[in-house]
């Protein structure tokens, strides 16, 4: 009867426990969702990756930080709504360049801070001088060496800073005067190492080198863009609302927009099938071909200014042979691995610079030829792969990037004939590794800053930062150099064709594909058209009820 | 034992101190720095985030600046975090984990102790397999498993609930219950497996020979001790789920202390490590000493300590 | 149990010195009443079943681990694939047999290190008590506050990457929560009578600790045990995740749950299998725990 006792407890309980959970779920269930009730505020609901490391335009480097300041700050000129070269015009009203394209004014509108201040050409002269400063040690500070001066200011060499070329001829006007010819300045413009920041609440918040100043903190932030801050949940939701003051407030048709920083791919989209998310980070590639089936509305798969590649050791052999590279990369069949593996629409990478740039034709230089590999295989000694010394693909910790490194270690036993391991290491021992040459094969990506090929072919110069392959070849950064000063953009682009043609005759990487964003989108979101640079201006977002 | 518990807390510092130290040690070991990027940053530059943050100082001098400062009770900012002291980050994310942690240890005591009496003291009849066997899938199914499961089950199938976000109380039933069933699980095993243990001494066959009720010798006689396994996983239950709920704080998007616990080491944050890791250590001396006094007071032989 | 109730009670464990000095007679008995329990005996039977499964199958399949058919995909189960392939269009039956192997492979041993320190070190403290074992409690205390996930960064910088780092590394954590038990349960038996009187009877703390004290223990830590076992499973999963251990193409089964989840509403098969497996396991080992325990524990074989 001790039993019968206790039964008659736990029955008790559980139905109790039932009970409770049945009267939250009559409350939560049925109705309009999230994503309805957004629609009818107009409000936004975007996941948004992780969670910013902050909203300093100057200190972040991340994608979640960009795609926030992109609602919240605006620079001289801001991305098109569909264009990706022609630049909308923001800060700037108007901007002229001398023949050459050295020397570049801009005419200021009238446009207010948050903080009432007026947005002037000498904000713009501080904002520059801060990120540029050595004492604050911007990351990204390398984007603006294309303004004259700007190298020896950042390296110390000189503290002057009226030494480097921006200059505010009165409150209105500011001239920028580059290094060289640079046609495509306004394009590099759109980046947020451009944008400008309010100078009064920078210096009452530390100053301005201070890393760790307190102006981009919710209570003290200052923008000028068309939301300004409104909320912000550690880990849960960062809300912006409308800004009236915003100068073109009349375009601006979203009352406010919800970023919610979700890592977990399948947290996502559960979130985004639930009804809480117009708009997701991104999708599981597994589930691609599924979600093209069932939701061909809402699934979005749209080319990305990036290039997915291996690089490979130069420095420690098989691999400082051109052939043994050249044996690699030809015998990845890529057209397969696009289609059944990463399946996201994908292109198969015939060169570095991804396609999509004009005036600027992608190389197609390296093809799937099996026959061709194994014969260069042979030719550096070794014949079906007999005697060729193990080796190793470095990937970071990653799904998608372990089954590609599969999908080639397989390639390259049936083809080749030659075994290769994979093995992952944890993200911040990979950049260790590969910067310092620890790896034989190592799995790399790369998104350009903009819309132009120096963003991608600079990184393989001689002592380039992100070269990390220990390849250098004089000839080729002698052309890079040569295309900086080039007269005019077509002889450029001719220069720079036969740069990445030297690189991938040399091979030191083996391009693999050209991203491409998958996302799912509610179809009420209008105003989102595909992006190279995936840079989507908020202010032209609406939200479509019904 | 009122000395007990002040030894015990010495103890505690001097245990506190040497994980400080070690996990300071560890870190600076590590490869990868806060600052490393999957884009280079110059030399100069790096030079000069470095010695803003103290990185360009000897690993000896820097413990001793983060001891004194600790000991002042400031942890210092994070290095990846901008405008984010490790206090404030602390102080917004552990009332989240003890929250979700509580509720999920409700579920897991408030299911897992009572399943575990039935079916010991209805040893081998459905009484004891069904509670049992679902004891086994729920330690059998990792709980990046039966998250996803249960969201899709209650939240995208049934749309009962919501399947991610920390927004009130509707959206805390299914994180707290997926971190709690799995405890709930262990607990009902340590259970049951105590109160055999228990049922089987000479002493409660005497007891029923001489007609004491079954009752009585359950919650009188038997649960006293039985209970001394589940307890003595106690410890290690509280601090797991306070701080091991990464993955249920991953999935279901809980601003908890999990998330930043492997932000932060993967980050190479270092005194954001540090500052988790001491309060995660504090939590379990804490907890131990509960537990070692618990025992004490179920089971009067333990009394030396 | 059916066959249960026609057992006949079993004496109380007897006190006498030389007995208790008889370690044999208490294992034959236990076998002799293991092999009474058939749920236990199934379940033995059952695991040898799945440990023959993983270890001979690979060499009887036709497929191999590695081949891929990336134009196949991912395909449900048919006569020609029996649990499917993957998304790499790799064959799920022998991918869950190898990985069977990995994981009973590291389960076992990583418990059974776990086990071997954390028996010696629990019943050391317990039994010696005082200082020592307040000071070896602490030391618990301390390896349980140290963040893991750094630990395992560091080992797997410091020493590369090897399965046998991940039993050591798992091995280390898991002997925790035993060496407690075993502790409690130690100062618990050692207050009682047959332990006064080994004592009294001047025998070696060693062989009162290793003849006496450890196989009263058994009963707990056999528990403890099985439910070691799917916690090492479970944490070998989340170190490959993590970049330790099981290396590609190679996989575990919680390699492969893992994998499966992401998927589970397209390819439900590379969920349902490996995960049916691992259940499977560790029902079997829970089982036989208990009958075990059963057989260990003379006292409780009554009723």
């Amino acid at each position: 009867m001790i039993a019968a006792m206790m039964i008659s407890k736990a029955t008790r309980f559980f139905r109790g426990a039932l009970a409770t959970l049945c009267c939250s779920l009559l409350l939560a269930c049925g109705g309009p969702t999230e994503a309805d009730r957004a629609v009818e505020e107009g409000i936004l609901l975007i996941g948004n990756g992780s969670e910013p490391k902050g909203l300093d335009p100057h200190l972040v480097t991340g994608v979640p930080e960009s795609q926030l300041l992109r609602a919240l700050m605006e620079g001289l000129v801001a991305p098109d709504p569909v264009d990706d070269l022609a630049p909308a015009p923001a800060m700037a009203e108007s901007w002229e360049s001398n023949a050459d394209f050295t020397v570049w004014t801009f005419t200021l509108r009238e446009a207010k801070w948050t903080n009432g201040d007026p947005v002037t050409a000498g904000d713009f002269v501080y904002s520059w001088q801060r990120i540029l400063s050595p004492a604050l040690g911007a990351e990204y500070a390398e984007m603006l060496y294309v303004i004259r001066g700007a190298e020896d200011f950042h390296a110390g060499r000189t503290t002057d800073f009226g030494q480097v070329g921006v200059r505010a001829i009165d409150d209105r006007t500011l001239e920028v005067t580059l290094e060289g010819p640079t046609p495509h300045f306004l394009g590099m413009l759109m980046h947020t190492s451009f944008l400008p920041v309010n100078p009064r609440a920078v210096e009452e918040h530390g100053g301005m080198t201070d890393r760790q100043s307190g102006w981009s903190t919710l209570e003290n932030y200052v923008s000028n863009g068309p939301f300004k801050l409104k909320a912000w949940v550690t880990n849960q939701v960062i809300e912006v609302e409308r800004n009236p003051d915003y100068w073109d407030a009349a375009t601006v048709q979203l009352n406010g927009i919800r970023f919610f920083p979700i890592d977990n791919v399948g947290t996502e989209e559960a979130m985004f099938r639930d009804g809480r998310l117009h708009l997701t980070n991104t999708v599981s590639p597994d589930k691609i071909p599924s979600f093209r089936q069932e939701m061909p509305d809402q699934l979005r798969i749209e080319p990305y200014l990036g290039s997915y590649f291996y690089r490979i050791n130069t420095t420690r052999p098989p691999f400082d042979d051109v052939r043994v590279r050249r044996a690699l990369a030809l015998s990845i069949d890529k057209q397969l691995l696009v289609d059944r593996v990463t399946q996201g629409g994908q292109a198969p990478a015939t060169g570095f610079t991804p396609s999509g740039i004009a005036g600027y034709p992608a190389s197609t230089a390296v093809q799937y030829n099996p026959e061709e590999a194994k014969r260069l295989l042979a030719e550096a000694g070794y014949p079906d792969g007999r005697g060729f010394p193990s080796a190793e693909i470095l990937i970071n910790t990653s799904e998608s990037h372990r089954k590609i490194a599969q999908a080639l270690q397989a390639m390259w036993k049936e083809k080749l004939g030659i075994d290769v391991g994979i093995y992952n290491q944890e993200w911040k021992v990979y950049l260790d590794s590969q910067s310092q040459l620890d790896y034989d094969i190592s799995r790399a990506g790369w998104i350009g800053d903009y819309v132009h090929p120096t963003s991608f072919l600079d990184i393989f110069t001689t002592g380039n930062g992100n070269n990390d392959t220990g390849w250098s070849n004089p000839a080729y950064d002698a052309l890079i150099r040569r295309a900086r000063v080039a007269p005019n953009e077509a002889e450029r682009m001719q220069l720079l064709q036969q740069a990445e043609a030297m690189l991938l005759g040399d091979m030191p990487i083996i391009p693999i594909y050209w991203y491409t964003r998958v996302y799912l989108k509610d179809p009420r979101v209008q105003g989102w058209e595909p992006k190279l640079l995936d840079n989507h201006p908020f202010k032209y977002v609406s939200l479509r009820a019904g | 034992m009122l000395k007990f518990i002040a030894l015990r807390l010495l103890q505690g510092v001097l245990v506190l101190l040497a994980i400080y130290a070690a996990t300071f040690f560890l870190v600076a070991m590590t490869p990868g720095s806060p600052f490393s990027s999957e884009r280079a940053i110059r030399p100069e530059i790096l030079a000069q985030i470095e010695a803003f943050y103290g990185y360009d100082k000897p690993a000896l001098e820097r413990f001793w600046v983060a001891l004194v400062n600790m000991l002042q009770g400031e942890f210092g900012p994070s290095a990846v975090y901008a405008n984010r002291s490790v206090t404030a980050i602390i102080g917004e994310a552990f009332p989240v984990s003890l929250h979700l942690g509580g509720m999920a240890l409700l579920i897991a005591l408030g299911l897992g102790i009572p399943a575990g009496i039935v079916a010991a003291v209805r040893r081998n009849t459905w009484l004891d397999y069904v509670p049992m066997s679902a004891a086994m899938v729920g330690i059998c199914l990792p709980s990046f498993v039966m998250g996803p499961l249960l969201a899709l089950i209650f939240g995208i199938t049934l749309r009962w609930l919501p399947v991610a976000g920390w927004f009130g109380p509707d959206y805390w039933i299914l994180p707290a219950a997926t971190l709690g069933l799995v405890y709930a699980a262990y607990f009902a095993r340590l259970t049951r497996g105590g109160m055999l243990e228990m049922l089987n001494q000479d002493w409660v066959r005497t007891a029923r020979a001489k007609g004491v009720p079954e009752r009585r010798i359950i919650f009188r006689h038997c649960l006293k001790g039985g209970l001394i396994p589940a307890i003595t996983f106690l410890g290690p239950a509280l601090a797991g789920i306070i701080s091991g709920s990464f993955v249920v704080e991953t999935i279901f998007q809980v601003p908890g202390l999990g998330q930043w616990f492997v932000r932060g080491a993967l980050n190479r944050d270092d005194f954001l490590i540090l500052g988790l890791t001491l309060l995660f250590a504090a939590l379990i001396v804490v907890m131990n000493l509960l537990v070692d006094i618990a025992q004490v007071a179920l089971n009067p032989r333990l009394k030396h300590g | 149990m059916a066959d249960l109730a026609s057992k006949l009670p079993l004496a109380p464990a007897p006190l006498v010195p030389e007995q208790l000095e008889q370690g044999s007679s208490l294992w034959s008995d236990a076998w002799a009443r293991l092999r009474k329990n058939r749920l236990a005996l199934g379940s033995l039977f059952v695991f040898i079943l799945i440990c023959l499964f993983c270890v001979v199958g690979p060499w009887l399949s036709p497929y191999d681990s590695q081949t891929q058919n990336l134009f196949g995909g991912a395909e449900a189960p048919s006569a020609k694939h029996w649990f499917g392939t993957d998304t790499l269009g790799r064959d799920l039956m022998v991918r869950v047999m190898e990985g069977g192997r990995i994981s009973l492979l590291v389960g076992l041993v990583a418990t059974g290190v776990s086990l071997l320190i954390g028996v010696i070190y629990g019943a050391t403290a317990g039994y010696v008590g005082g200082k020592v074992d307040a000071a070896m409690m602490r030391f618990v205390d301390l390896l349980y506050a140290l963040p893991f996930t750094i630990f395992v960064i560091l080992l797997m910088v410091a020493f590369g990457r090897s399965l046998w780092l991940m039993f050591i590394a798992i091995g280390c954590v898991e002997w925790l929560t035993m060496a407690r038990i075993v502790r409690a349960g130690v100062i618990d038996l050692k207050k009682q009578e047959f332990v006064e009187a080994a004592v009294s009877l001047g025998l070696s703390n060693r062989r009162i600790i290793l003849r006496h004290l450890i196989p009263n223990v058994l009963g707990p830590v056999i528990v403890i045990a099985t439910l070691t076992v799917p916690a090492v499973m479970l944490l070998e999963a989340f170190l490959s995740f993590l970049g330790l251990g099981v290396q590609p193409p190679d996989a575990s089964w919680g390699v492969l749950i893992n994998e499966g989840q992401q998927n589970m509403e397209i390819f439900a098969w590379l969920l349902i299998f490996p995960a049916f497996f691992f259940a499977l396991t560790l029902f079997c080992l829970n089982f036989l725990g208990d009958g075990l325990r059963d057989a260990l524990d003379p006292k409780s074989a009554g009723d």
